[in-house]
């Protein structure tokens, strides 16, 4: 039992538990499934499916993180991925093709890794700061997809396009699907070679793990481009979605939700050891608590708050501090825990 | 309290800037920047007309841009000199600053926040530019503005609330898509449309905003279809055509029909909303009219005329049913 309890990841797993046995306390439905049309259907479901897009973000900006790193302009990618795709379908003579889609995605994934080389180029080889290197690309980048699209939303209507994110197969929606594979390349790549560990190398002391022969601007540079690309792919799948590239909208603040899901799994912003695992927890806590504002019905005005306050709870009550303040007594945990806390409000804030 | 940090930060970065002396320009902006004449105001019949743009937020105000930009074209015996300030307020008092400095002959403004303007509109005063505002209002002195033209998103909602309040004479139950929280649109038409169904037989189940965007519509109706139940829901009303083209994809994979089963009313009119309404998936749609410039191009011929024009000019608003969406969808502008 102490085991479980002092498992990086107990905090995190059971904040999504509280939050899924609030929801379902609330409004029993929450956790109903039923078979529809040869299809599963749910509250638990369209969570799966709705989290896709923050999913690979947010797996791209674990990576990212754990070399130290920060990429705020997956939003921007995302907007200039749907535009890019969303203006190859409505170009193209034969938007219902499967042979259009494809080229449209493959090209907007391509795109998007080229943001994301460029990203790379600046941090690894110009040696930018991460913040600023991704700033650039964040404030220009959404500018790019609005010249694209002229200004105006591009909506097509193509089955094969609108299937990468309202599809289902094996009951499952192709969204999941595609947070699966992603998850599993990353996981895989990460874990079951020595990547991972020498982009924690990288992550925890640049200097040393240079001298002792790790390669960092080229893992570094290869993070950014990874992150590129999957935001690229969550622009295709939120287009998808909507079956339109909404430029103004697409991927707004998503930056900063999928640093919350990084710090949220446990992975911490000063670079070094990262936990995929807890991402994927993370992503998952954030989008129930979107259904958790509706389910509960908390008007528009509060919503901000209440999602301020759940995540604050959440974040404090991982710190390591705060559990150890816990078990200590007396005044001195407040003047320890307060900067820290501040620290999550203004993430929050933002 | 979102309102007031947000002047705060424009007075400040105003005042930034403003110590920055000459850093107008392009700032990453798709069009911001100015281009155009230099050549002061008196180059005789030509009128030079600075337009201060929120930015390129939206389908509609791309088409209200167009609309401007026709409107006080050279043919017109304009010289348009255009700044889209990328919703940052500041840089938008900033465009305002320079078309004084630049001593064009008159000034519009499409307001991004309707506070912290009362400083840049005297300096406008004193330099004896009038200004125009369009679209959104300020809080500013109304003296400080020769008029404004815009539209009545009260009368929007009410119009849109008139048609359900006739159209359901059953026990309906109704869910909001509300606009983006705080914005004038979202809680003036939340207010049209709440007085025209009182007392009418539509319950409000439930509302909650969409941010005024498709995939916000769409991740709200599916929470409300999760919640409610298909069968439980009668109608949507959605303070935007793309949150009403978000709820359609919603009800639609939830297994019912948009428009048949779940009815929707909506405001804005923009050609996908039309084109759905024509399709017969939304049901009624109040038109947000995004073509001002006309209005505001006869308004600034008034103001420099020296006519006596009014403080107020609101442009009428129609509405469709899905047999006039037909009709009216060939030759749409936006």
């Amino acid at each position: 039992m102490n085991r479980i309890y002092k498992h990086r990841l107990f905090w995190p797993v059971l904040s999504l538990l509280v939050l899924i046995v609030v929801n379902t306390i609330a409004r029993p439905q929450f956790i109903e499934i039923t078979l529809q049309d040869g299809r599963l259907y749910g509250a638990l479901i369209d969570i799966l499916r709705n989290s896709a897009p923050l999913m690979l973000v947010a797996l791209g900006m674990t990576i990212v993180i754990a070399t130290r790193g920060i990429d705020l302009s997956v939003g921007a990618v995302m907007a200039v991925s749907g535009a890019v795709a969303l203006t190859i379908i409505d170009r193209s003579g034969s938007p219902g093709a499967v042979g259009t889609v494809f080229v449209a995605v493959i090209v907007a994934i391509l795109v998007s890794l080229v943001l994301g080389a460029w990203n790379g180029f600046l941090v690894s080889v110009l040696k930018i700061q991460p913040i600023i290197a991704t700033l650039v690309l964040m404030l220009a980048g959404r500018g790019v997809a609005l010249l694209i699209t002229g200004g105006f939303i591009t909506t097509v209507n193509s089955e094969p396009f609108a299937f990468i994110a309202s599809g289902y197969v094996l009951l499952l929606p192709v969204a999941f699907f595609i947070s699966i594979a992603a998850i599993a390349a990353v996981a895989l790549v990460e874990r079951r070679t020595a990547l991972g560990v020498l982009t924690e190398s990288v992550g925890i002391n640049p200097e040393a793990s240079r001298l002792a022969g790790v390669r960092s601007r080229g893992i570094i540079w290869g993070a950014y481009m990874v992150s590129g690309t999957l935001a690229g792919a969550a622009g295709v799948i939120y287009a998808s979605n909507i079956k339109a590239a909404d430029a103004n909208a697409a991927g707004l603040f998503i930056e900063l939700y999928a640093i919350l899901a990084v710090v949220l799994g446990g992975t911490s912003l000063a670079g070094g050891k990262f936990s995929i695992a807890g991402t994927v927890i993370g992503v998952f806590i954030i989008q129930t608590l979107e259904s958790t504002i509706l389910f509960l019905g908390v008007p528009s005005a509060q919503s901000p708050v209440f999602f301020a306050v759940v995540v604050v709870v959440v974040v404090v009550a991982q710190s390591q501090r705060m559990r150890g303040a816990i078990a200590r007594v007396g005044d001195a945990f407040r003047k320890q825990d307060a900067p820290e806390r501040d620290d999550e409000k203004v993430e929050v804030a933002r | 309290m979102k309102k007031r940090f947000l002047s705060t930060l424009a007075f400040t970065a105003t005042a930034a800037l403003a110590l920055a002396a000459c850093s107008s320009g392009s700032d990453g902006g798709t069009d911001a920047g100015t281009d155009g004449g230099s050549d002061g105001g008196s180059s005789g019949d030509v009128i030079t007309v600075g337009f201060a743009q929120t930015g390129s937020e939206s389908g509609w105000r791309s088409a209200n841009t167009e609309s401007m930009k026709t409107a006080f074209s050279a043919e017109n015996g304009f010289d348009l000199v255009f700044n889209a300030a990328d919703n940052d307020p500041a840089a938008q008092i900033q465009a305002v600053r320079s078309f004084i400095n630049q001593g064009v002959d008159a000034i519009v403004i499409a307001p991004i926040v309707e506070d912290g303007w009362d400083d840049v509109l005297q300096e406008a005063k004193d330099a004896g530019i009038p200004v125009i505002l369009e679209d959104r209002t300020v809080t500013a002195s109304d003296d400080l503005y020769a008029s404004w033209v815009g539209l009545d998103f009260e009368l929007e909602g009410q119009k849109a609330g008139e048609w359900a309040a006739a159209e359901f004479t059953e026990p309906t139950n109704m869910v909001v898509l509300e606009g983006t929280t705080g914005s004038a649109p979202a809680n003036d038409r939340a207010t049209g449309f709440d007085n025209a169904i009182a007392g009418s037989s539509i319950t409000k189940l439930d509302s909650q905003t969409g941010d005024f965007t498709r995939d916000g519509g769409k991740t709200v109706m599916e929470g409300f279809l999760q919640k409610y139940g298909v069968d439980e829901i009668d109608l949507v009303y959605a303070h935007n055509d793309d949150m009403a083209l978000g709820a359609i994809e919603a009800i639609e994979a939830a297994g019912a029909e948009p428009g048949v089963d779940i009815k929707i009313v909506s405001i804005d009119a923009v050609r996908d909303g039309m084109q759905a309404l024509a399709d017969g998936k939304i049901n009624y749609i109040v038109e947000c009219n995004p073509l001002l410039g006309e209005k505001a191009a006869e308004l600034v011929k008034a103001v420099l005329a020296g006519d006596d024009v009014d403080k107020r000019t609101i442009v009428e608003d129609q509405a469709f049913d899905q047999a006039a969406a037909e009709a009216a969808l060939p030759d749409r502008k936006y």
